[in-house]
């Protein structure tokens, strides 16, 4: 099976005009003709699976997955009554929707699937997918905008349903059925009189189709809460479809954007967009929010703790197996990332003696003569406690903490891992430390510095950084060298 | 031969005082007003055939509500209801359904676990048209919804099988305008205060008895996780202290006849208890029974998936006695 991945992304409108009627206005043929490219697009590519993410199917019970795998209906609009009704007949991958259920669920959401007759889709994913998959010889999947989402819950959306797309091998294109502004006019107009409703969301539609244009997904991603605030009607649903269709493209900013219309739909703004994953070359991602993995946010409000912590556990377990096949991550602690069994790859020196690694890496590794450890911090094996204390609570609340217990703490962990490999502590020759906060902690640290590794005499290099995964202040990075 | 008045004498039955007040008058009216919430979690408890999902029961309290509800007004005569529901969404003007009859399946889109029924409604359309004749001359953007293929929305469908599961009265639905989203809270009101009036215009001259339902909850903070069983009870209970006070603060208020304070509270009370006032039902019925001064009766209180959501009456029959 080849590598799945993304291999097109496309923002579309929602609104019926463009499938209902797109020659009562300039405009919406010009939307119409773009979705029609978009469709030939999509064939060229050979894609052999549709997803759409719609800002008109909201969700509060996390997200829903359509997995019907021919919802039929006629979907009548309820504000664009008059201009007739779309009957619509589609193939939806059911098989992939429950995937990608499981996936969100591997990955902390809250996700179902729905199956039922009658199932009422929603404006955009009609629009959408009658329009790029005509003859419906793509099958497809539709996922829900859930209202309380936000950021990290998005992204993480994405990232399971690549999971999928990955281990299906799937030629898929994502599709973000949206408005950009969306402010309609609030009384009826003739079509001829359509225009974007102010200047104010025309000049920022146009600044986000430039970005879009320049392959700059993630920067619109990150911008996505100004520009609810700026030119969003603020309904239940936000606007999050930006900080998905990023995610799906792995939150770059080095794509290849090509715009194909932009026009008013009643005042909204609509846009078919055509995003290639073909990088640039240019346009480096600048994170200034953080990336995320799994969803640990607020979730079990029903007191069904055990249950959610079942599923994370249960979800580490078959991330895990997909990859090594041999390493378990355990239930992640209120305060920090969740715990691994360390890695056993030829050379391993492992003990239960040291706290769980963060991730699937062995505590050390022997190559030849020479022992190299993982990043050893001051968590104690079995409780996960920090001496000294935390610097931080599990709000992220700074919290007072004693750097000497913490150094104390690091140095006989790291003893006991090189005792394991049958070593000596003064074989150890080179050290790098790091510091969350230098200037606090650098005289409490050399100070036991001092008591214990200056003792022996290795080499050493201290490094002030942001954070560490676990809510410690100090790490280190040590080599030995296990000849005489 | 010109139609008498039927005679009305001081200490005589006092349903013939009233017919006669009306006759004399010439004047349709608004025999109750009432809050009457439409989470489908209530439709689906209930078991009725017209659902397809099946329960252990649940959520008895909003649902004895109900049928208290249903018994106050079981003795009083009125032609057509008139129901305004928050999840018929519009955003250009507010609409009304246009056409005699709807039939169909109502699938819940957040909720299809719980409520997909087979709904076979009639409409007052020439109410629904006066009203928006009404409108439309105070200057709304209103229309009407003609399109056969229309499905009506789970509001309406929850709210109508609550209320009156006979169906047998025709109604008249009007959509949710989401004036609230495009500018406040504030000009929501101004809008539906204004369409609050022409309704009453608009049925008072149409010389029929008329039911109106505000189709909404109260606080709307929801849970975003769902308990294996949803009728689980052990699971239900308001979201926060906060949206407790705002639900059991603007009940007081209809309990002691002071819709004026709820009306002045209304933006607080909508943004911070994300109520679903937003969607203008609430504004709307109390403009609509004339920002009554007389209490309201309380059928039922409870919660949905964390939602505050009252049964509220107010009854305009009585306060009519009363008057005359």
């Amino acid at each position: 099976m080849s590598e799945g991945g993304v291999v097109a992304s496309f923002v579309v409108p929602v609104h019926p005009h463009t499938v209902l009627a797109p020659d009562m206005n300039p405009g919406w043929r010009a939307l119409r003709n773009a979705y029609d490219e978009a469709a030939q697009t999509i064939r060229d590519l050979e894609a052999d699976l549709l997803i759409i993410y719609s800002t008109t199917w909201p969700s509060i019970i996390g997200h829903q997955i359509q997995a019907d795998p021919n919802p039929e209906w006629v979907m009548v609009d309820h504000d664009f009554h008059d201009l007739g009704s779309i009957p619509y007949s589609f193939n939806i991958d059911a098989e992939f929707a429950h995937a990608w259920d499981d996936a969100n669920r591997n990955r902390g959401l809250q996700s179902r699937c729905v199956n039922y007759k009658g199932f009422p889709i929603d404006v955009g994913s009609v629009v959408a997918l009658t329009l790029l998959n005509p003859d419906n010889s793509i099958p497809a999947v539709i996922v829900s905008s859930n209202m309380y989402a936000n950021r990290s819950e998005t992204t993480v959306l994405a990232k399971s349903c690549l999971d999928v797309i990955k281990s299906q091998g799937r030629r898929a294109v994502a599709i973000t059925a949206m408005s950009l502004s969306n402010r309609m006019f609030t009384d009826f107009i003739e079509p001829a009189d359509d225009k974007i409703h102010s200047l104010k969301d025309d000049e920022w539609n146009r600044k986000i189709l430039e970005f879009l244009e320049e392959g700059r997904l993630e920067d619109v991603g990150q911008l996505s809460r100004t520009i609810h605030q700026q030119i969003r009607v603020q309904k239940v649903v936000a606007f999050k479809p930006m900080w998905w269709l990023s995610a799906m493209n792995g939150n770059r900013n080095d794509l290849t954007g090509k715009i194909l219309a932009y026009e008013a739909i009643h005042g909204a703004g609509g846009a078919v967009v055509h995003v290639d994953p073909t990088s640039t070359g240019v346009g480096d991602k600048e994170y200034d929010e953080d990336d995320v993995e799994y969803f640990h946010g607020e979730r079990g409000v029903l007191d069904t703790g055990t249950e959610t912590d079942e599923n994370i556990e249960q979800a580490a377990s078959e991330i895990a197996d997909g990859g090594a096949g041999t390493s378990e991550r355990s239930t992640p602690e209120a305060n920090g990332p969740a715990l691994w069994d360390p890695t056993e790859a030829e050379g391993s020196v492992n003990t239960t003696a040291a706290p769980k690694p963060v991730g699937a890496y062995p505590h050390a590794r022997r190559v030849g003569d020479m022992l190299y450890l993982s990043g050893v911090g001051p968590r104690q094996p079995g409780t996960n406690s920090i001496p000294g204390g935390p610097i931080h609570d599990e709000n992220g609340e700074p919290l007072d903490y004693d750097i000497r217990a913490q150094t104390h703490a690091v140095v006989e962990n790291v003893r006991r891992i090189v005792e394991e490999a049958g070593a000596r502590f003064d074989q150890v020759v080179d050290v790098t430390t790091f510091l969350v906060d230098m200037k606090r902690d650098f005289a409490g640290y050399n100070e036991v510095w001092a008591e214990t590794l200056g003792l022996v005499g290795p080499t050493r290099t201290t490094l002030a950084i942001d954070a560490l995964p676990t809510p410690i202040a100090v790490e280190m990075k040590v080599i030995v060298h296990l000849g005489e | 031969m010109t139609p008498r008045p039927p005679k009305r004498t001081k200490g005589a039955d006092d349903e013939l005082n009233l017919a006669a007040l009306h006759w004399a008058m010439g004047k349709g009216r608004i025999v109750a007003g009432c809050i009457a919430p439409h989470p489908p979690h209530l439709v689906y408890a209930e078991n009725p055939p017209q659902n397809e999902p099946v329960a252990e029961g649940g959520w008895e309290q909003l649902r004895w509500g109900y049928e208290r509800l249903r018994a106050s007004l079981a003795d009083k005569d009125y032609d057509a209801i008139v129901l305004l529901s928050p999840h018929w969404q519009t955003y250009v003007g507010t609409h009304f359904l246009g056409l005699p009859h709807f039939e169909g399946l109502s699938v819940d889109p957040i909720f299809p676990n719980l409520f997909r029924y087979h709904y076979d409604m009639n409409v007052d359309v020439d109410l629904a048209k006066a009203i928006h004749d009404e409108a439309e001359a105070a200057g709304l953007p209103v229309k009407m919804m003609e399109n056969p293929d229309f499905r009506v929305d789970y509001g309406t469908i929850t709210t109508g099988h609550l209320f009156n599961p006979d169906w047998d009265k025709p109604l008249v639905v009007i959509s949710s305008n989401r004036s609230t989203a495009y500018y406040s809270v504030e000009v929501m009101q101004e809008i539906m205060m204004e369409l609050g009036k022409v309704t009453r215009r608009a049925i008072e001259a149409s010389g029929k008895k008329v039911v109106v339902l505000a189709s909404n909850s109260l606080s709307h903070r929801h849970f975003t996780t769902e308990s294996e069983m949803p009728e689980d009870m052990s699971k239900e209970h308001i979201t926060s202290h906060a949206m407790h006070l705002w639900d059991m603060r603007m009940i007081d208020y209809m309990r002691s006849g002071q819709a004026q304070r709820i009306l002045d509270e209304m933006p607080e009370f909508t943004e911070q208890a994300i109520a679903e006032s937003d969607g203008g039902g609430l504004s709307w019925l109390l403009s609509t029974l004339d920002v009554p001064d007389y209490p309201a009766i309380l059928h039922g209180y409870g919660t949905i998936i964390g939602t505050g959501n009252a049964v509220v009456e107010w009854p305009c029959y009585a306060h009519e006695e009363e008057q005359a």
